[in-house]
């Protein structure tokens, strides 16, 4: 009888009762590993902050926690394999994990301000680096203009670097779009994973429309969260969208991301516009953006 | 000075105050896009403002023992105002230049905040010793005025802090806010000259 009262508590204690693992104080922020069961999640700031930077489940790292991780898979829709991938903003390495072995001979250059955070990343999140995946300690920003002087191009630039607390306002304006654009790749992709929310939804759609034109929104119906896909020179059609489904459907199954899903809550701005027209477009000269992020 | 000067007289400086940590807030949103958002910056901003802040208050105070007037220090607040100006006109090619012959972005944010702050922050730091010779008339009260004066100018420093980083950045572009502090600056000048000019013929027409 005892065991079967013992038993619900154990299985709800594994659940709920959260340890810390790692802490540290970085020059940007607070740093904190913790452990619930099986989840290990990399948190910025407070213990009880419920917004976890990155996450990973210990008995099956492939497979994916977050959604907005999966939805920047969305850019394999759009984009066919690519070669030379940018990240911005590392979080336990996630992303640059799973690209790496879906195209091992992908170079992927990693970009984060944090030297505390590529630390976690390598110490609790296996974040792997070898001679095809490399990372740098910068801002992002200045990594992208030395990038463009030294004319380099990327074919997959995913912009990560916002951690919902804060936002780095000089990685949100018109200037530094347009610098993105200028070392992307004839036939590549930007993937933001941005802001779903708040009065900031807009104005950051309407700067990535003053640089791109027209982009793919790719978000679940409650817009939880939002990647935006810009810089293509052409949009695909439904026909090359389904055959790559098709094609990596498979393979991405393993890190549970559903593609064929996913490719439903893809929104082409062109179909439809859903901020206002007269929306302020954010430049170096005005962006107030943690102000607006209400 | 009359009764009314002096209070031109502390008027100007809490304008003076404002203006300065106005600036040197947005110096921080100037910087950004070449040498990023980080602590550093705010190391070189403040380093610049703090340096040419105390030459200014030592060239001021030497200024103040030649024939200190009201209109002389318009003047200040006039070259403070055209100083001001160039942060709006070439602080992209200037940033733009240094980005790119300097590879650590510690030491190009030090040039660069040097280059746009460090002139127009020199002057600017003349005008609290320089106020402060205008206003003393008793050395009993020195001390006292000293005091006042520093109560208003670092009351404008801090509201000018508050509302540029609250409200303004809401409102305005950069250099908008940046303009507008130069035409105050410049406007403020130009009155102290005019009432000095004023008030030096009503004395000769009392005479």
């Amino acid at each position: 009888m005892f065991k079967y009262l013992l038993l619900p508590l154990i299985v709800f204690s594994s659940f709920t009762f959260s340890e810390v693992i790692h802490e540290e104080r970085s020059l940007y922020r607070n740093i904190i590993v913790e452990e619930t069961g099986n989840l290990r999640c990399l948190k910025f700031n407070t213990k009880s902050s419920q917004t976890s930077q990155s996450c990973m489940y210990k008995n099956d790292p492939d497979k994916l926690v977050f959604n907005y991780t999966k939805l920047t898979f969305a850019s394999l829709l759009v984009i066919d394999d690519p070669k030379n991938v940018l990240i911005i903003g590392l979080g336990g390495g996630t992303l640059s994990n799973v690209i790496h072995e879906l195209y091992p001979a992908a170079k992927i250059h990693n970009v984060e301000i944090d030297p505390a955070v590529t630390k976690v990343a390598r110490d609790y999140f296996n974040f792997i680096e070898n001679n095809v995946v490399t990372s740098s300690v910068q801002d992002g920003r200045i990594f992208i203009k030395r990038a463009a002087i030294k004319k380099e191009k990327y074919d997959w630039i995913i912009l990560d670097a916002f951690n919902g607390d804060y936002i780095p306002e000089h990685l949100l304006t018109k200037e530094f779009f347009e610098e993105v654009q200028s070392v992307l790749a004839e036939d590549g992709v930007i993937a933001a994973n941005t802001f779903s929310s708040s009065k900031l939804y807009e104005h950051e759609s309407a700067t990535y429309h003053a640089v791109f034109g027209d982009f793919i929104n790719v978000s679940r119906e409650n817009r939880s969260n939002r990647i935006i896909l810009a810089g293509l020179k052409a949009p695909p059609t439904n026909e090359q969208i389904n055959v790559r489904v098709k094609a990596l459907a498979s393979r991405l199954g393993k890190y549970d991301i559903d593609i064929k899903v996913i490719s439903e809550f893809m929104d082409f701005t062109k179909d439809g516009q859903d901020w206002p027209a007269n929306t302020k477009v954010l430049t170096d000269q005005y962006s107030p953006a943690n102000l607006l992020n209400f | 000075m009359t009764l009314n000067t002096n209070a031109l007289i502390y008027f100007l400086a809490f304008c003076s105050g404002f203006c300065i940590m106005g600036i040197e807030l947005l110096g921080g949103r100037i910087l950004a896009p070449f040498f990023g958002s980080s602590v550093h910056i705010w190391g070189s901003i403040i380093t610049v403002f703090m340096l040419s802040l105390s030459f200014g208050y030592l060239l001021g105070g030497k200024l103040s023992t030649q024939n200190a007037s009201l209109t002389k220090y318009g003047l200040i607040f006039l070259v403070a105002s055209i100083m001001v100006v160039p942060i709006t006109l070439f602080s992209q090619p200037i940033m733009e230049f240094i980005f790119t012959h300097i590879e650590d972005s510690r030491y190009g944010s030090l040039l660069a905040s040097t280059a746009l702050f460090f002139i127009p922050t020199i002057i600017l730091g003349m005008i609290s010793p320089y106020s402060v010779r205008l206003l003393v008339t008793d050395s009993d009260k020195s001390g006292q005025v000293a005091g006042r004066l520093y109560f208003v100018s670092t009351l404008g420093s801090a509201l000018g802090t508050i509302i540029t980083s609250f409200y303004f950045v809401l409102a305005f572009d950069v250099n908008t806010i940046i303009s507008a502090f130069a035409l105050t600056l410049g406007s403020l000048g130009l009155l102290a000259i005019v009432i000095n000019t004023l008030v030096n013929k009503k004395e000769v027409a009392h005479v």
